[in-house]
């Protein structure tokens, strides 16, 4: 149950960050709607490990080696998260990094002001 | 309003496709292969305590080298746009003062924020923790320290030594791990040692150190550049 609600969460985050990207018309609120995206996505990852009456994956004195077998959630998708979370905490920085550079440029943050792209 | 409707059915078609996932799935009752083997080989193979440590520093520790590498390119592109905004400090505006409340605790609080980021990425093979938190939480003693004072100029130079020599001698224990152990990044080029403590699983606490280091001084060079781009 708590895996469903945690993923439901997650599945909401995603939808809300995709929202948010896609009507909003100012460019540093369409980074942090990728953020709360981003977020959702992780939180449905780690939901997908979980495992009822288990865990964490960690061997100390209350989870001995030898019964890890049967205890322990899946550590596979965690060690991915971890990975995720840093390499979207850098797409964040260099979505902000070029933010800046087109503020630079238009003085303007619209997305509407970038016409060179559009078709 | 056309464009909001547009988006709003895409949402909804995205909405029904996560909603038929969510009813339809159900929990694993037991870990798969390679989770299995994962839990049963960590132990006495590797003798991390932590087994998402394991697979992070020494199973699949290419990847990481990979995901180090990755975030080195991010935080060095970062450098690289915004390097032509820093007008070297020329228009400097002046700035209200950030309040005696901020100055004063983060002059209490940095060595301790410090202190808890290396504790977290010593600790990495034992606790829940590692390089990559670890160097979050240095990195934030330094978003701390801009905080309480906007103009500050970090040393970049500092900044990059330490990253390349953590850099450098990550790929140099893999290496090691190549010639005196079983592979690359390897981490029984030192002893296992007893399992639960700080000097144990061979090379994983200096590797998640050395990560940590190289972490921490990436988030602050990005950090820094993106404090230092000239106001506009």
């Amino acid at each position: 149950m708590i895996a469903q609600l945690a993923m439901a969460t997650g599945f909401a985050l995603i939808l809300i960050g995709f929202y948010g990207a896609l009507t909003n018309r100012n460019i540093l609120r369409m980074i942090v709607a990728f953020s709360v995206a981003n977020t959702g996505v992780h939180l449905v990852l780690v939901a997908v490990g979980y495992m009822n009456g288990r865990t964490a994956p960690i061997l100390d004195s209350a989870v001995s080696a030898t019964e890890a077998v049967t205890r322990i959630i899946d550590p596979v998708p965690q060690a991915l998260v971890l990975t995720a979370i840093v390499i979207g905490m850098g797409v964040t920085a260099l979505m902000l990094a070029f933010a800046y550079k087109l503020y630079e440029k238009k003085r303007s943050l619209d997305i509407g002001k970038f016409t060179e792209l559009r078709w | 309003m056309i464009k909001r409707a547009a988006a709003l059915l895409l949402l909804t078609i995205i909405g029904g496709i996560f909603f038929t996932l969510l009813t339809g799935y159900s929990a694993d009752e037991n870990l798969n292969l390679t989770a299995q083997y994962y839990a049963e080989n960590t132990a006495k193979d590797i003798g991390a305590a932590n087994i998402v440590t394991a697979i992070i520093v020494t199973y699949r520790g290419l990847d990481t080298l990979g995901e180090v590498t990755v975030l080195f390119l991010a935080a060095a592109i970062v450098g690289l746009v915004l390097a032509r905004s820093r007008g070297a400090g020329a228009a400097q505006t002046v700035k209200a003062p950030v309040g005696e409340l901020l100055t004063t605790g983060s002059h209490s609080l940095l060595p301790l924020i410090l202190l808890l980021g290396i504790y977290i990425f010593v600790n990495g093979h034992l606790t829940p923790g590692g390089g990559f938190q670890g160097g979050a939480v240095v990195a934030s003693a330094m978003l701390l320290l801009l905080l309480a004072n906007p103009v500050k100029r970090f040393n970049h130079r500092l900044i990059s030594i330490i990253e390349s020599f953590s850099g450098f001698s990550y790929v140099v224990i893999g290496v090691l791990g190549l010639l005196l152990a079983g592979g690359f990044l390897d981490n029984r080029i030192l002893p296992i040692g007893e399992f639960g403590q700080l000097f144990s699983a061979g090379a994983i606490p200096l590797i998640y150190s050395l990560i940590g280091l190289k972490v921490g001084a990436e988030f602050s060079s990005i950090l820094s550049n993106l404090s230092e781009a000239e106001e506009l």
